[in-house]
This record gives structure tokens, C-alpha cells and sequence, in this order.
């Protein structure tokens, strides 16, 4: 299937390769919680909740009492698909997701500043349609900062794939099936660092950086290409965040 | 501006589903247009000072293809809505737009009306897709008109009477392609209008010549639904047609669900289908079954029997059975066991554009106007077709082009339209073009990717490569090449050196593509795609780019070069003691061609080693064929024959039978040795995934026409095993000396040709070559120009752990689709090679009428059919008027002889004639060789 018409060098929903989805956030959408976010890109919406700082319920849980404990559930909603199956919990892929966006967060709260209490943060997907990852952590960086929760840097993330040999940005749920590789990042928007860095299918994306050479030595795959292209999707998610937080808006 | 598109759909599984879309609807879309200020854009396709921006409908967009490809055709305007459209409907069409579009010199424009916010339509309740899609060009040409302002005018081109109708009472300039054209004031043009034939243009134009003539010929194609209930249920099969190259009134269809072919007899059973379609075939209850000839009287289109080249096999010798023969096989027995049936639909159109000229027709009175013509196909399997034509008499002594467009049930024959015209008939360029075009061979200019993949040039052996430790240095051995006069892509040298204990190395060096043609690259692709080298008279066409056809992989004299070597030791009894395969560095220190080698054999005043060399291996040869003879290889024979070419004109200047020397017999022994030898490696390595090389067994009916002529001359042919057959070959003796040569050359074209297949398709047993008499075969020595033995070489490396196997062998069904388009590639390759012999051999004779002996090789009613040694051609002789049947001579079909009773005069079968050859055109520009009894 042609994902990218070559004619035009539109996508099949007519975004071009290095635009995203139409965003929208709102914040304080659940009234108990500490700080909520409903948080939306394209079809793709997610809603996520902050409880804490609050006091360790299971003291067997805590590592380090001088850092604060982060916990995450992430959970797809069974009516978040089309065909509404039921979504056992804790399987393999949300289990993995939400270790992935613990650890984002944690990377970018001041947890020491929080000693002996947890933070408890649900995202819970309404409504699927590819990059639920990127949406949820998304979604989370808003609910801490709706928390009141000190952070480092805001965490913004969004993924990209590699189609009809061009880059795209923010993947919908046709490109996303497609079968190409992807990335998710996430990054530290003003600090320029990366917090977070997924690849699916990483053999192909290999190929894909050799093809970038004419392949007249095959064998000696220069690294160097698989940055420039990590590199130029890193570039979109950052061009990505400045979209999201414009300069002098800050929620700390 | 954010619209969601939603609809439902069902899964694979079955599933009922509602699929929500995102739809962005955009304000910087450009319009294209270069009088254009608001839009901004860089690219400007359409021009400035256009006459008019045309906006195409689908429909226009399906049918008049060939009109948008006429460079008259400009500052077209695509909608997006239309191109989608068009590829739901005809991928090939839409690839054809596509190319146009992407075309600089074309100002052709995609506007992506779809995703415009100001152009995109949403569906109204109750309308049907067709309706919002006419809606949608109707909003977008408005759109175009108003955003351009009075200055263009902007004209919405449609075949459709309603849309048209609506767009004018919105105020838009619609016109029909016909009436568009005709305003352009180009009567040539006007050719490449289909003039299409449903309700949706006026009709009253076009009139209809033969009034007298409408009536139904053909039964209606049953809908698509009653075709997919009767496929499920079993009353139809579904396959590919294929016509017979031969008898274009026979086709057969390979149907799975019954697991055999389909006959199909007549024009009228085939119901329109063409070669290549995909059909639903009906049974025929099986008394009827073996009605099999009677149809052919039917048609009314004189099979006529021209001059051609002696066929070299099976595969290239008409199937078609002759009249006189069913006679005598005892009825048709041997044809009922294969189920007859008919066309009852046809699920894809193969409809192409074919290659032809018109049939010779006087020229209607008020030239000028239309005419209509009939269009003859040179690919005889496809019916002629009607065309219409404002310039007959320029398209009359023309080969053109023609495409189909329709077949109604009224007509005998498919409508079309002309394409283009390539060149004068008989005109040596264009036939050669013609030939080309006809057996798919692929003459573009390798592209700039496929080019990028060659190393850097001039290459030299680079210390690497020395280094390599899967590389054995063999350049300090005496390797030597032999070739035909003129070779430039040598891809085999040998080498013969006698060893201390009396034995002998021999090696076999093939030059190493492998090591430049990497798997995956679009070298690679470009040639599995050509599959072959194509050699006609004087040109050729290559598989990989000239600068590795001639330098790099041709193993040349006095320079390094990369090779893969088989390399045995021999006892001087040609027995085998070990073989083994390396890759390997050589410089050869002679390129000869075969005479050069024969006269250095046969002077026996020269004892230079290279000359030892030679004779070694010439000793060595000769028990290996001799042997290979005894295992029961057949030495067939066949008449290849060699033009010598003026080098300014390139016409022929002389023609002579191909001479095979003992130095060709020598090379082509060692190769089919390495190739063995290298088919029983690969095999042990990758028993499931190697491509080898069969040659199946010729059924008793194949050589049916074989032993009637044998046994007419009182010849008795064993032909129970191919050791039986060829010993009773060698036996074949009389007193004429040309005899043995003669019966060899019939028996060669009564086998089919050899094919390749991968390993794990068939079973050990299968794998045989009866022509060879091996067990196993294949090819390797030949990789600069076949692409089979670059598949085998990487096979070989891998089986030697040099390289790893990629990943296509993995693939079984893909394998298969390789070796099937080598088969493919290999077949239309010889018969273009064929075809420009022919037509070398017509221009040769043009100049030059010539008396020649010829020999009889078949018997039929109303003459013999004349095979001619010198020249390698075959041709009918006619004893009587052509239309008498028969006549006043009788055939007797034991003694395969006529006579004129009342007379002594009789002929038979293998008797010698004289005939006289000359060109005649019996109609203008249809020049045909004829031959004549003297």
C-alpha cells in the first residue's frame, strides 16, 4: 500500500510525513484525583490521574526512603478498539508500558525532594488509534504538573516510523499496522535530552540506515547512519514539544 | 480542519467492524497553475499561457489512457478523488497516470481535492459513491475556475451525458473527449479517442457500418455473482487461459479444481476470452469431448502456412495437429481423456496493447474520414481487432500499435484503438523492434540506481581480494578461454595441467558475477527481472550492464580476473578422482574462438604447451562424451544457421548452417562436466531450495509424428528410453548421406525444452535430463548472461561457507516464481532470437531468389511441407491452387507419399526437391518468402 502518496506527499489522512496529529489537552478532568489530564492526538485519547506525594501505603514497596516511590498503571479501555474485546489486566504489553512510562516520569520528577511518600499515576486509554504510548506520557507529564509535583523538565513524547522510504511523524493506527519500524521518544524539551528511545523491528530500521548508503559494502553498517536517523526522528518529536509548550508557558 | 471519516467494514474473520478515519482538510494546497499569485507554490506544472486547464473524470481517466499519453494532451489537471478511483479500478491504467504525472516534461497535476478544504464534498445522505464523486470533480473544477479567475478557462472534460449535463447548469465548461479533441483540430489525434460503446456518449455519430451483421455471435458473459456461486459450488473452474501459439482456435485452461488442463475448441467456446485472462470455464458433458477439430472449419480465417524457421523443439513446432492425421489415430481416443469446456465468464481482462499492422484493404471512397479497419496481431494467438481510423492510408505499409477496448457479444471481432506506429513493415529496425516488443524483452538503458551498483571503473584486483582466504591464487596456471568469433562476455576459461603421477587437473573457470551482483541490490533485481541475454542477428541485449558484460566479469586474455573454479582431477581415462570448488583468481593467457583452437589442434607442427593443452583436453573430451553417449545422451541435431552481417548496413550478406567443430564439442563437454559436478554439490547442501535443470521424458504421443515418418521409409525407431533411442539414431543409415542428419533433426524438435525448477518442488525421479541423460543438471557456467547460474553460484558459495545464503531460498514459493520467470525470460529469448533470424533470412532473400535442394519432411493433402538444410528454414509447397483441397492428387498416409494417379509423378517423405526461394508480396508491404517446385 502506498502510505505516502508520491505524487503529492500526502499521507493517507492528508497530513504531510513531518506533521502530527491535531492535540488537544485539558487538565483537572477527574475532581478526586491530585492533579488529572485528558489528554488527545488524532483519534488517540487517553486520560490520566495523579495521586501523591502521599504517604507509602506499602512500606514494602519502598527502595530508597530518601526518594520518593513512583508507581504507574497504565490500562486500555476494553471499549478503546473497534472490536471490543476484553482487555485482561496486567498482561504482557500493558505491564511493559507501564514500566516504560514509570520511568520516564521518574526520570523527570525531583523524587528527592519527596522523601518517604508515593506518587500513584493511572492512564487509562479511552480510545486507541497507534501512538497510545507517546499520548499517555503525554498525558501524565500534564496530570504532575496539574499535581503541583516538582519535575525537572516536562517530558514530551511521540513516535515515528519509516514508510515508502520516507521518516513520518506520529503514526496513526493504518501507518502504525503497516508493519515498518518505529520509534517512540521521549525527551527533556528544554534540557535536549532523551529520557526515552523504543525501536520495534530494529533489523529493519538497520536496513533501512544501510540503504541510506549505496550498498556497495553491505557488511560494514556504519552506526553512524542509525543516529542520523534516530537523530532526524528526534528532531521531529522536539520540533513536536515546541508545539506543545510554547516558549515563556510553563506549568511548574 | 479536522473531519473523521467513519465507516464499516467487515474483517477477514468475518466480523462486523465501524473503522474511524482521520481526515485533515488543508489551506495550502497550491493549485499548480503558474498565472497563480495566491497559492504560493514552487512548482508550477501547468503552464501560464494554457488554452485551456482540463479536468478529467475517471472514466476518462480508464479509457482514453492512450490519448493523455499523446504529448497534444497538456495542462491536465488529476484530482485525487479521480486516481484513486482509477487504481480500484485498473492498476495498469493507474500506473500508466501515474507515470505521466510524475513526468517533468508533462505538465500533468495531482490536486488533492480530497484533503482541500474548500474542494472537499461530503456524502449526502442517499447518494451513491459514484454520484459524490462526480459532485466532487463537479465542486472542483468550479473551485479551480473561481481561484483562476476569468483569464483561464478551465474545461471539465466527461463522457458522462449526466455529468455533463449538471456541470453546465452549474455554470462549467464540460465538454466530451470527442468534441475536445475535434476543437484541437488534430485529425491524427482523433485515432486515439476509444469510441466507447455504452449508453454514456450519443450515439448517433457513430455509425454503424454493418447493420446487416447484428447479430448475437457470441453467448453473454454470466454476471459475476452467478460466477462466484457456481466456482463455489463446482459447476465452473476458474484459471488462466492460454491460447495455443499455434492454433489460436484451441486454449487451454489450467484449473486447480480439477487438477488438469481444460481444452477449449473454437473462438465460440472461448467467448471472447483473451490470452492470459482469467476465465470461468464450464464443462462440456463428455460426449462432447471429443469433438475436437471441427470447430477450427468454423472460423472463417484461412490458417495459412508461411515460411519459418525449422524448429528446434517441440515447444517451437506447431501443436497443431494436421487434418490427415486424425484420420488415422484411430478416432480421437487419445483427446477424450481431456475434459472440453467453454468460456462462461471472464474474471480479469489481460487486454493489452499488441503489436501488428492493419489488414490490406482498399481505401474507402472520401478518404479522410473515418474507416474502419481490421487490426492483425504478428502474436497469432490473439484475434484481429476493429479499429477506426482517420488515416488509413498512413497506417496501411505501417507496424503500429493497437490496444483493445471492448468485445460485444454482436461482434466477431474485439474493438480497439491505435496506439502509435513504430515503423514501416518490413523495415529491418522496426520488425526488430517489433520482435522485441512481442516477446517482452526489456531494452531500456539500465537506470542510474542499477548503475550506482557497479564497482568503481576501471577495476583492477584490488589486494583484498588476494587476501580473501576463501580466494586461491590461480594466476601463475595456464588458463585458457574458447569462445564463438567475437565473444565479448566470456564466461568460461579452462585449464588442463598434467600432474606428476600421469593424471591430469583440469579446471573449469567461471567468471565470478557474485562477487559484483549482490543479492537485493537493483542490479540484482534488474537482472532476475531480465532473467537472460538476448542475442539477435547483429545486436545484442544484456542481462547486466556492458561495463560487467565486457570488462569486468569477462574473463579476457593477459588480465586479472575473478573467477569461481570447479577443478578436477582426471585420470587419463577421464575418470573423476576428486572435484573441488573455490573461488579464484586467474589470468588467462588466450582467448581463441573454436577455429583458432581447431587449427591449432590440427597443426600438428605446434607443440607449444598451450597447444598440449588443447589436445589434452580435446583426449579427455572425447571419452567423456563417448561415455556420455553410452549412458544414452542424445547427440540431436538441429539446424542453427550464421548470417555474416555488412558491417555498415547491418544486412545480411551471407547465411550458411552454424558449423560445430570438435573444439565446440570440447568446451561444451567440460561445461556440462562443472555443471554437474556442481548440481550434485548443491543439492547435497540444500536438497530443498536449489535450483536445477530438467529435461522431461517426450510422451509417445509427442513422438508420434517422428515414428510415422520413420516407419514410411522403413525406419524402426525404439524409442522406449532416450539409450534406446539413441542407439537406434545411430543406426539410422542408408546410403544418403544427409539421412541420419535429417532423422536426428526431426527427432530434436518432437522434445519439449529443458526448464528449470527449484529442488523441493518435485520429487528425485523428476529431476531427470533426458536429453543429457543425467540424473541431475543444472547451469553455472554462464553467469554474465544467465541469471539461473547467478543463483546457483551464490548456492554453490554457500554450500562452500563463503557467503550465507540469502534469504530468498528461504522462500519456497518465491523461489519458484524465480526459476518460473527464467523460464518465462528464457523462452521469449529464443523465440526473439528466432524471429530476427526469420526476418534476416526474409531480407536476405529479397535481393537474392535462390535455387536450392530441400528436403520433404511432411505430407499434406493439398502439398509437403519442404525443409531446406542450407538455409535452416521450413515452408509449405503448394501442388495445387491454393483453396483446392486435395485436388486431383491422393495421400498415402502409410507410405507418407502423394501421387497424381494417372501419372507416375509422385513425392514422399524425406525425398530430395529442388525448389526456388523468393520474396513475393502477393499484397503491398506483406512481403513473404515463397517457395516454389522446380
Amino acid at each position: 500500500m502506498e502510505y505516502v502518496n508520491l505524487l503529492t506527499g500526502f499521507r493517507v489522512d492528508g497530513r504531510r510525513p513531518n506533521e502530527m496529529r491535531q492535540l488537544k489537552g485539558e487538565v483537572g478532568v477527574v475532581a478526586r484525583a491530585d492533579g488529572s489530564a485528558l489528554f488527545e492526538m488524532g483519534n488517540t485519547r487517553v486520560i490520566a490521574a495523579v495521586y501523591g506525594p502521599r504517604e507509602v501505603q506499602n512500606k514494602g514497596q519502598q527502595v530508597n526512603s530518601k526518594e520518593a516511590l513512583v508507581r504507574c498503571e497504565y490500562r486500555m479501555a476494553d471499549f478503546s478498539t473497534g472490536d471490543r474485546r476484553r482487555k485482561p489486566k496486567g498482561d504482557r504489553r500493558s505491564t511493559e508500558i507501564s514500566l516504560v512510562i514509570r520511568q520516564t516520569m521518574e526520570a523527570s520528577i525531583l523524587t528527592h525532594l519527596m522523601p518517604r511518600s508515593q506518587i500513584d499515576i493511572f492512564v487509562q486509554v479511552l480510545q486507541a488509534d497507534a501512538g497510545t504510548r507517546a499520548a499517555c506520557i503525554n498525558a501524565a507529564t500534564l496530570a504532575l504538573a496539574d499535581a503541583g509535583i516538582p519535575m525537572r523538565d516536562i517530558v514530551t513524547s511521540c513516535s515515528a516510523g519509516y514508510l515508502c522510504s520516507t521518516p513520518l511523524l506520529d503514526l496513526n493506527y493504518i501507518e502504525d499496522s503497516a508493519g515498518g519500524p518505529d520509534v517512540t521518544v521521549g525527551i527533556l524539551a528544554k534540557m535536549d535530552k532523551v529520557t526515552l528511545l523504543q525501536v520495534t523491528k530494529y533489523h529493519e530500521l538497520l536496513l533501512i540506515a544501510a540503504s541510506f548508503r549505496t550498498p556497495l559494502v553491505l557488511s560494514s553498517i556504519h552506526t553512524n547512519s542509525i543516529t542520523t536517523i534516530l537523530h532526524t526522528m528526534c528532531s521531529l518529536v522536539k520540533h513536536f514539544s515546541c508545539h506543545l509548550y510554547p516558549e515563556g508557558h510553563c506549568f511548574l | 480542519m479536522l473531519q473523521s471519516k467513519t465507516f464499516v467494514k467487515k474483517t477477514k474473520a468475518g466480523r462486523v467492524q465501524k473503522v474511524v478515519r482521520e481526515h485533515y482538510l488543508r489551506d495550502d494546497i497550491s493549485c499548480g497553475a503558474a498565472s497563480c499569485s495566491t497559492c504560493g507554490a514552487v512548482e508550477h506544472p501547468l503552464s501560464a499561457d494554457a488554452g485551456a486547464i482540463l479536468v478529467v473524470d475517471t472514466n476518462v481517466v480508464l479509457h482514453q489512457i492512450d490519448l493523455l499519453e499523446n504529448p497534444a494532451i497538456d495542462d491536465v489537471v488529476l484530482l485525487s478523488v479521480v486516481l484513486d478511483e482509477v487504481k480500484n479500478k485498473n492498476l495498469a491504467v493507474f500506473n500508466r497516470i501515474k507515470a505521466l504525472c510524475s513526468n517533468k516534461a508533462r505538465r500533468f497535476f495531482v490536486f488533492t481535492n480530497e484533503h482541500h478544504r474548500d474542494t472537499y464534498v461530503k456524502e449526502m445522505v442517499g447518494e451513491s459513491p459514484n454520484d459524490r464523486n462526480d459532485r466532487a470533480i463537479r465542486v472542483a473544477t468550479r473551485w479551480y475556475q473561481s481561484h483562476l479567475g476569468e483569464n483561464v478557462k478551465v474545461l471539465l472534460i466527461t463522457n458522462d451525458r449526466d455529468n455533463k449535463r449538471k456541470a453546465i447548469e452549474e455554470g462549467i465548461n464540460a465538454e466530451t473527449v470527442e468534441s475536445y479533441v475535434r476543437s484541437l483540430a488534430q485529425p491524427g489525434l482523433l485515432d486515439l479517442v476509444v469510441v466507447s460503446t455504452s449508453g454514456d456518449v450519443t450515439m448517433e455519430d457513430v455509425e454503424d457500418l454493418r447493420p446487416s451483421k447484428k447479430k448475437v455471435i457470441y453467448s453473454e458473459h454470466k454476471p459475476m455473482s452467478e460466477i462466484t456461486a457456481g466456482l463455489r459450488c463446482g459447476i465452473y473452474h476458474q484459471g488462466k487461459l492460454r491460447v495455443n501459439r499455434y492454433n489460436p482456435f484451441e486454449a487451454y485452461v489450467g484449473s486447480e479444481s480439477i487438477g488438469d488442463e481444460i481444452v477449449i475448441h473454437g473462438r465460440s467456446n472461448m467467448n471472447r476470452a483473451f490470452d492470459g485472462d482469467i476465465v470461468a470455464v464450464e464443462l462440456l458433458p463428455q460426449d462432447q469431448w471429443h469433438e475436437s477439430k471441427s470447430f477450427i472449419a468454423d472460423d472463417d480465417e484461412d490458417e495459412e502456412e508461411d515460411v519459418h524457421l525449422a524448429p528446434n523443439s517441440a515447444d517451437d513446432a506447431p501443436r497443431k495437429a494436421n487434418p490427415t492425421q486424425s484420420t488415422v489415430a484411430s478416432s480421437a481416443d487419445s483427446v477424450s481423456s481431456r475434459p472440453v469446456g467453454r468460456v462462461v465468464g471472464i474474471i480479469k481482462r489481460n487486454w493489452n496493447s499488441y503489436c501488428g499492422s492493419l489488414e490490406p484493404m482498399p481505401m474507402p471512397a472520401g478518404s479522410g474520414g473515418v474507416a474502419h479497419a481490421l487490426f492483425v496481431s504478428k502474436d497469432r494467438r490473439i484475434p484481429k481487432v476493429r479499429i477506426q481510423t482517420r488515416q488509413l492510408s498512413n497506417l496501411l505499409d505501417k507496424r503500429i500499435i493497437v490496444a483493445v477496448d471492448s468485445w460485444d457479444v454482436l461482434s466477431r471481432y474485439p474493438s480497439g484503438h491505435y496506439v502509435r506506429t513504430i515503423g514501416d513493415i518490413g523495415d529491418k529496425d522496426t520488425e526488430t523492434e517489433v520482435v522485441l516488443i512481442e516477446n517482452d524483452i526489456n531494452t531500456r538503458p539500465f537506470s542510474t540506481q542499477v548503475l550506482a551498483c557497479l564497482p568503481p571503473l576501471p577495476w583492477t584486483l584490488s589486494p583484498e581480494d588476494l587476501a580473501n582466504p576463501n580466494r586461491q591464487d590461480l594466476r601463475h596456471v595456464r588458463v585458457f578461454s574458447v569462445d564463438p568469433p567475437g565473444c565479448r562476455d566470456i564466461d568460461d576459461a579452462l585449464h588442463c595441467t598434467p600432474l606428476p603421477n600421469g593424471n591430469f587437473e583440469v579446471g573449469v573457470h567461471i567468471a565470478d558475477v557474485t562477487n559484483f551482483v549482490h543479492p537485493g541490490t537493483p542490479l540484482d533485481e534488474e537482472a532476475a527481472q531480465r532473467g537472460t541475454s538476448v542475442y539477435l542477428v547483429g545486436q545484442r541485449i544484456d542481462m547486466l550492464p556492458k561495463p560487467l558484460t565486457e570488462d569486468v566479469c569477462s574473463l579476457r586474455a593477459d588480465v586479472e580476473r575473478l573467477a569461481f573454479s570447479v577443478i578436477w582431477e582426471m585420470t587419463p581415462h577421464a575418470d573423476i578422482i576428486s572435484t573441488r570448488y573455490t573461488k579464484s583468481v586467474i589470468k588467462s593467457c588466450a582467448a581463441m574462438s573454436y577455429v583458432e583452437a581447431q587449427a591449432r589442434m590440427d597443426d600438428s607442427r605446434l607443440v607449444d604447451p598451450l597447444t598440449v593443452d588443447l589436445r589434452n583436453l580435446n583426449k579427455l573430451a572425447k571419452i567423456m562424451r563417448h561415455r556420455r553417449c553410452e549412458r544414452g545422451a542424445l547427440t540431436l541435431a538441429s539446424a542453427e544457421v550464421k548470417f555474416e552481417i555488412d558491417s555498415e548496413t547491418h544486412d545480411p550478406l551471407d547465411i550458411g548452417i552454424y558449423q560445430i567443430r570438435e573444439a565446440n564439442q570440447m568446451i561444451e563437454e567440460f561445461m556440462l562436466a562443472a555443471n554437474i559436478s556442481v548440481a550434485e554439490k548443491i543439492l547435497k547442501h540444500f536438497p530443498l531450495c536449489s535450483l536445477l535443470r530438467r529435461h522431461p521424458s517426450p510422451t509417445k504421443e509427442m513422438l508420434e509424428p517422428l515414428l510415422r515418418t520413420a516407419s514410411s521409409v522403413g525406419l524402426n525407431l525404439d524409442v522406449s528410453s532416450s539409450k534406446a533411442l539413441a542407439e537406434s539414431l545411430d543406426n539410422a543409415k542408408n546410403d544418403d548421406p544427409y539421412f541420419n542428419k535429417l532423422i536426428r533433426i526431426l527427432a530434436t524438435r518432437c522434445m519439449t525444452q529443458a526448464v528449470y525448477f527449484c529442488s523441493g518442488d518435485l520429487t528425485f525421479s523428476e529431476y531427470y535430463h533426458y536429453g543429457l541423460a543425467a540424473s541431475l543438471y543444472t547451469h553455472f557456467t554462464s553467469p554474465i548472461r544467465r541469471y539461473a547460474d547467478v543463483i546457483v553460484h551464490r548456492l554453490l558459495a554457500a554450500a562452500l561457507d563463503i557467503a550465507k545464503l540469502p534469504p530468498l531460498f528461504q522462500d519456497g514459493p518465491q523461489l519458484t516464481g524465480v526459476a518460473d520467470n527464467l523460464n518465462y525470460r528464457h523462452r521469449n529469448a529464443q523465440m526473439a532470437s528466432r524471429a530476427s533470424v526469420e526476418l534476416h533470412t526474409l531480407i536476405y532473400f529479397r535481393t537474392r531468389p535462390t535455387d536450392t535442394e530441400a528436403r520433404i519432411v511432411k505430407i499434406k493433402a493439398n502439398g509437403f511441407i519442404v525443409f531446406v538444410p542450407k538455409f535452416g528454414i521450413e515452408g509449405p509447397i503448394y501442388l495445387t491452387p491454393k483453396g483446392d483441397k486435395g485436388g486431383d492428387w491422393v495421400v498415402d498416409e502409410v507410405h507418407q507419399r502423394v501421387t497424381k494417379p494417372g501419372t507416375n509423378i509422385s513425392y514422399a517423405v524425406l525425398q530430395t526437391v529442388m525448389i526456388h526461394m523468393e520474396v513475393v508480396e502477393p499484397q503491398p508491404h506483406r512481403p513473404k518468402l515463397q517457395l516454389t517446385l522446380i
